[in-house]
């Protein structure tokens, strides 16, 4: 099973990944090679088997719902790319 | 000066600071100094905070002074780069954060604070945690101390290898598949994964959630056992941190074993493992069989030739989804010179990520995406399933199992990184680990030295030998490793660099 070029790239935009020519061509093979090796995966019988997603039985975990302090919005914004007064800056979304 | 500080274990320097032979401040200056004669050849270092641990160190003489000190005050350490650090930049050896100064300080870091404990810097490391060799850092590669033309190991190799050349007394690493351990076998230290859950993840970094855990690389077991209660414990800011009490590990550490049961798994010796690890980690095995444990030679967990893929299906969908975070626009690098919102987003993660953190990023989206997710992701899972049962049955009747933590010897950079896969594989023996949640450490069992190709390697190149304990057992693993090396000198041996 090889991955075509056109599902390396239809993955590349879900990931919001840009690639050159040559990454598309490098991870086609590896991609394609690595599933490749684990289609073994297939061979074990799971009928029944629940998935496990993590191996600490916990689940909703719940804190009083209290008013704390949080990082002030110079600390917030110090690593931010660009800025705008108190806003993180982007491009247009809509153009 | 007449001690060689950089060959002590914490204890003894703590003895040294407390009976007041030595302060703090010249102990961390004697740290820098060490730091500064090594790092040009081991390169273990991203930053070195000498300014802040100067004023860490001064702060720890006070306490000690005032008689408020603990084992881990005045103590110089090192922090693995994907752990927060207030006011220091941590860059996860990515050019996506390496301008990023955090806000605040992680869990463990501020544990270690309150502690007293100096720290003199940030350890290099594959990009984001992802690798085996700490070769797919973007800022530079890590030399083993032990042959400078080795990897230490990944993706916590800054860590394993600056401890193991005296370039601080401990270091925190992370463990997500092995990123622990493995360079701790490879540099010949101590390194202890703890139990999904035993540790406070707020702060480090995120590769893969519910594989990741942070851990303590040390020069012997003593010192595991101390820097472990120190960071151990619940945090309300981790929400998958468990309610449970720490144990004050160090008293756990009473050198009898007699009685304790071990179990040695066969599908962790196979073919294409080499010789000599095989031989060496057996030996070690028939010491603790001598030392009074009861040792069960072969067990079967037939489900592990299975847990390498499915790791590399489940870290790289949790990781595919925790790095859609960087998107240049809160913090890290951002591509300027793009048309629209969306061009910026993707040049950005073109230009921010290297190929390693890429290709991982393609395999979890593919796994998680439409068509997909149940034949890949959802099937991943389940075999998780199954190998945490296969894990559970064995530990109904061991109190441990033992295993070579990997499958060779440290290897020469560049060897695998053209083969993706290669480079997997090294994991093959610790991964199944992180897949079922369990705590394990790797402390050094030996030397090889027969191969032609170590000849440059005076002293050989370290094996590492891992025991895998039952959820929140890490008492029992710490027990049996001290018990190992109060039998053994491997953990005593230091590299000459």
């Amino acid at each position: 099973m090889k991955l075509t070029r056109e599902e390396v790239l239809h993955i590349a935009r879900l990931a919001r990944l840009g690639l050159t020519d040559a990454e598309v061509d490098r991870l086609r093979e590896q991609l394609s090679n690595i599933l490749e090796n684990f289609e073994i995966l297939q061979q074990v019988d799971t009928a029944g088997v629940p998935p496990t997603s993590h191996t600490v039985a916990i689940k909703n975990v719940m804190r009083p719902d209290e008013v704390a302090d949080s990082l002030p919005p110079e600390q917030v914004l110090a690593n931010a790319p660009q800025r705008d007064g108190d806003y993180f800056r982007i491009q247009a979304v809509l153009e | 000066m007449s001690i060689e500080y950089d060959r002590l274990t914490i204890y003894e320097a703590s003895s040294l600071l407390r009976s007041g032979e030595i302060s703090a401040v010249e102990l961390t200056r004697a740290c820098l100094e060490r730091i500064r004669q090594v790092e040009p050849r081991v390169h273990a270092l991203v930053t070195v905070t000498e300014e802040m641990a100067l004023s860490q160190a001064q702060k720890a003489d006070r306490l000690i002074a005032a008689g408020d000190a603990d084992p881990l005050t005045g103590i110089p350490a090192l922090i693995k780069d994907n752990i927060c650090t207030r006011g220091v930049r941590t860059t996860c050896s990515s050019k996506m954060l390496e301008n990023f100064v955090p806000p605040y300080d992680a869990t463990v870091v501020e544990r270690l604070g309150q502690r007293g404990a100096v720290i003199v810097g940030k350890t290099n490391m594959d990009e984001f945690a992802m690798g085996s060799s700490t070769e797919n850092s973007a800022l530079f590669v890590t030399n083993n101390p032990w042959d400078l033309s080795r990897v230490p190991g990944g993706s916590s190799g800054g860590s394993a290898a600056a401890v193991a050349a005296g370039e601080a007394f401990y270091a925190l690493g992370s463990d997500t598949g092995g990123s622990i351990r493995q360079p701790a076998g490879f540099c010949n230290v101590t390194g202890l994964k703890p139990t999904y859950g035993r540790v406070s993840r707020y702060g480090l970094v995120a590769f893969a959630s519910s594989l990741d855990q942070i851990g303590p690389l040390t020069r012997d077991v003593t010192d595991c056992a101390l820097v472990l209660s120190a960071i151990a414990g619940y945090d309300t800011r981790d929400s998958t941190s468990i309610p449970y009490p720490t144990p004050d590990y160090p008293s756990c550490l009473v050198a009898d074993i007699s009685g304790l049961t071990i179990g040695v798994p066969k599908e962790y010796f196979v073919q294409g493992m080499q010789a000599e690890v095989e031989q060496a980690v057996r030996a070690a095995i028939s010491k603790l069989e001598e030392l009074g444990a009861k040792v069960e030679w072969e067990v079967s967990l037939p489900h592990t030739p299975y847990a390498l893929a499915a790791y590399y299906i489940i870290a790289p969908s949790e990781a595919s989804a925790n790095l859609a975070r960087y998107d240049g626009v809160k913090y890290g690098f951002s591509y300027r010179d793009a048309g629209s919102m969306w061009e910026a987003m993707e040049k950005t993660r073109q230009h921010g990520f290297g190929p390693e953190v890429k290709r991982r990023i393609m395999l979890g989206t593919y796994a998680l995406s439409a068509g997909y997710y149940d034949a890949w992701y959802v099937k991943a899972q389940k075999v998780r399933t199954l190998l945490r049962q296969e894990f559970d049955q064995a530990f109904a009747r061991f109190d441990a199992l033992v295993t070579p933590t990997s499958p060779s010897v440290p290897f020469k950079i560049g060897e695998k990184t053209d083969d993706p896969l290669q480079m997997y594989l090294s994991d093959v023996f610790t991964i199944p680990v992180n897949i079922a949640g369990l705590p394990a450490i790797s402390i050094p069992a030996g030397f090889a030295a027969g191969l032609p190709a170590v000849a440059k390697a005076k002293a050989g190149l370290p094996i590492g030998m891992q025991l895998i304990g039952k959820p929140f057992a890490e008492d029992t693993l710490l027990k049996i490793a001290h018990a190992y090396q109060q039998a053994t000198d491997w953990h005593k041996k230091r590299p000459e660099v």
